[in-house]
């Protein structure tokens, strides 16, 4: 089953991407693909690229619904911070797992609700709409922790960020299990239709009968639940919630992911996997400028680099420049700063 | 001439104020203005804290403007300082740059400022009379001396900095690496920013151990502030070894939940960065108004090094003042 649009050769540039870099990984650090068990869990660098790259894939799972219709949501990193927060204040007043779990994912739903209210109902443009919470989030945040970080020791909460279920690491799980969930719940529905047809237009999906408000609320407090989830594990995750650092400009990367992963910021048409896959590929080159050696005054570019090139295999203008060799060529498709010149520069 | 007029009735007033306060106080009250950049991080939340209990110690009346992150706030702050007529005006100021004018203004009021925790940029040094700081080269210093000592010069270190380009992780990096030059048994073998968060700190400290052969090639991590120990101390943990025991633990700041990090046996040392800034600034101030004896133009906080065995006193010492 694919969940992108048409034909398997579009996914290629990602894949093929995600592919690249492991294999780049693997040359910088030979040990890459090794993985041992570890207290019942697994544990090797490549697991660490799942693990880590978690909260992004997860934001990007309900940032991808969102830029379907059209919207964009910045408010995600604020409402892990807000969510995190929470989680951790009330398990420190000793309220039990499933209280906290549930004012977590509360919280994350009342944030949806919100920006979908001032997309949908009043009509706000969504990266304005949802500024207002990216910037009033972390506040609230912080008022939950009193600016402090808020550390808690329930090894039931950070069962969530540390533990594992049948070897594999929680915060893998839990995306996976979000992901499946989206998934069924956008492709075995006509709900997927609909948000593509939002995204289209508007006005005319709303013409055709789609209940167009209901669509946008639905998207938004999707993102938000997917945020309080991410907010959650990195919460999890360290025993404690940074208000002022957590999830921090991670809506960037949620976007960057979407987009990596070939879902268009003019709406529309929409891939859940690839999304992921795109969360992966930024969390891959994260763990291997870490391994590499490399001075940190040197990340930023890297990972610039690095996407710049697998944004250019997607750009429409360059592929037409690219060759078209028949069959499978992960490879040959990532090297490709040098084939789109040469290929244009042949007289 | 009338402007004078209003500082000095401003002046009366404060003091006839104080004056009822306290009948039986036979000097008059020293009032100090301070201007604070805000409450961003526990350590910030200290210094406030403890500016206040060491102004009660010493009998000063202390004002506290929040900026909240904002040199324009301090700006205001300082004007309304300065038409109040205080005895002197603390200021942790956010930048380094635009201080002139605003301490002109308090200069020609005869006003003596006290830099607190930053330096600024000026040409005119008059304009305060002096810094009261941490020398965070000699933070660093510190922490690879007592690594030194301990691994006897022969060490495989990685490093945790902190955000790339800001003057502690700098600074906090030059002091450590002067040492380790000193012994050539010590060695950085791997270096990462971790942001100052805990949650990169444990993320590059997971990599860190894999790439080297395990965590087995590493025998300390020198974190440049104590929230990416923390999240350290974790990575080291969740692959099988013991922080403190089969890695060694060394840190910066003393914030209280890396004593008790080192309480529980898992952290080494940390060198504080004391949040007692305006103790020696009132001392300096106290000794100015008495002899009017300038202090030097810079006070330097003392870098004390703190290990396990008083961990658990300190961190009940310390875990309400932040």
């Amino acid at each position: 089953m694919t969940l992108s649009a048409p034909g398997p050769a579009r996914n290629l540039p990602q894949y093929g991407a995600l592919i690249a870099v492991l294999l780049a990984n693997w040359l910088l650090f030979p040990d890459f693909f090794a993985i041992r068990l570890q207290d019942g869990r697994l544990f090797g660098s490549l697991i660490d690229v799942l693990n880590r790259g978690a909260p992004v894939a997860l934001l990007a799972v309900g940032m991808t619904m969102v830029i379907a219709t059209r919207g964009v949501d910045l408010s995600v990193g604020a409402v892990m911070a807000i969510s995190g927060a929470i989680a951790a204040t009330m398990t420190g007043a000793g309220w039990s797992l499933p209280a906290v779990l549930a004012a977590s994912l509360a919280a994350g739903l009342l944030c949806g609700l919100w920006n979908g209210v001032l997309v949908a109902v009043l009509r706000i443009q969504p990266i304005i709409a949802t500024l207002i919470l990216m910037v009033a989030g972390r506040g609230i945040a912080q008022l939950v922790t009193e600016g402090q970080i808020v550390t808690f020791t329930s090894p039931a909460l950070a069962f969530i960020g540390s533990g594992s279920f049948l070897t594999v690491p929680m915060p893998v799980v839990l995306t996976i299990v979000v992901l499946a969930v989206t998934a069924l719940l956008v492709r075995a529905t006509a709900l997927g239709l609909m948000i593509e047809a939002v995204g289209v237009n508007r006005l005319s999906s709303a013409g055709a009968g789609v209940n167009t408000p209901v669509v946008l609320v639905a998207v938004y407090v999707w993102c938000g639940l997917c945020a309080a989830v991410a907010g959650l594990i990195v919460t999890a995750d360290i025993r404690g919630a940074d208000a002022n650092n957590a999830g921090l400009w991670l809506e960037l990367d949620a976007i960057l992911a979407v987009v990596v992963g070939g879902t268009s910021l003019l709406g529309g048409r929409f891939g859940l996997v690839l999304s992921v896959v795109g969360a992966l590929i930024i969390q891959a080159m994260n763990t291997g400028i870490l391994l590499s050696g490399f001075k940190p005054e040197f990340n930023l570019i890297v990972k610039a680099g690095v996407l710049l090139v697998v944004l250019l295999l997607q750009s429409p203008t360059l592929t037409l420049f690219l060759p078209r060799p028949k069959g499978a060529r992960p490879i040959g498709t990532v090297k490709p700063p040098v084939a789109p010149t040469s290929g244009g520069a042949k007289p | 001439m009338s402007r004078k007029w209003v500082i000095s009735a401003a002046t009366a007033a404060a003091a006839l104020f104080i004056g009822l306060g306290a009948v039986q106080a036979a000097d008059k009250k020293l009032v100090v203005g301070f201007s604070q950049i805000g409450s961003e991080s526990g350590w910030r939340a200290a210094e406030t804290k403890t500016a206040k209990a060491e102004a009660d110690k010493r009998g000063i009346d202390l004002k506290i403007s929040d900026a909240q992150q904002k040199q324009e706030n301090q700006i205001k702050a300082v004007r309304s300082f300065v038409a109040q007529g205080v005895d002197a005006i603390f200021i942790a100021p956010v930048v380094a740059t635009g201080w002139d004018s605003v301490l002109k203004e308090a200069k020609e009021a005869k006003i003596p400022v006290v830099l607190l925790d930053r330096q600024i940029e000026t040409k005119d040094q008059s304009l305060y009379m002096t810094a009261v700081t941490s020398d965070t080269v000699h933070e660093g210093r510190v922490a690879g001396e007592w690594l030194a000592k301990q691994t006897g010069g022969k060490c495989a270190v990685v490093e945790l900095q902190g955000t790339v380009g800001s003057s502690p992780a700098i600074n906090r990096k030059k002091g450590f690496d002067e040492i380790v030059a000193k012994n050539p048994g010590m060695k950085i073998v791997r270096t990462q920013s971790g942001d100052f968060t805990r949650a990169k700190g444990k993320e590059v400290m997971e990599s860190f151990i894999k790439a080297e052969n395990g965590g087995k090639g590493i025998c300390a991590v020198y974190a440049h502030n104590d929230d990416m120990a923390v999240g350290a101390i974790q990575a080291i943990k969740e692959a099988g070894l013991k922080p403190g025991k089969d890695i060694l633990v060394v840190s910066i700041d003393g914030v209280p939940d890396i004593f008790k990090a080192m309480a529980e046996g898992e952290a080494n040392a940390t060198v504080e960065l004391t949040p007692n800034m305006a103790g020696p600034a009132y001392d300096a101030l106290i000794a100015f108004k008495k002899d009017g004896k300038a202090p030097p133009k810079w006070i330097q906080t003392e870098s004390a090094l703190f290990t396990p065995d008083t961990a658990k006193a300190e961190y009940e010492r310390r875990k309400d003042a932040y």
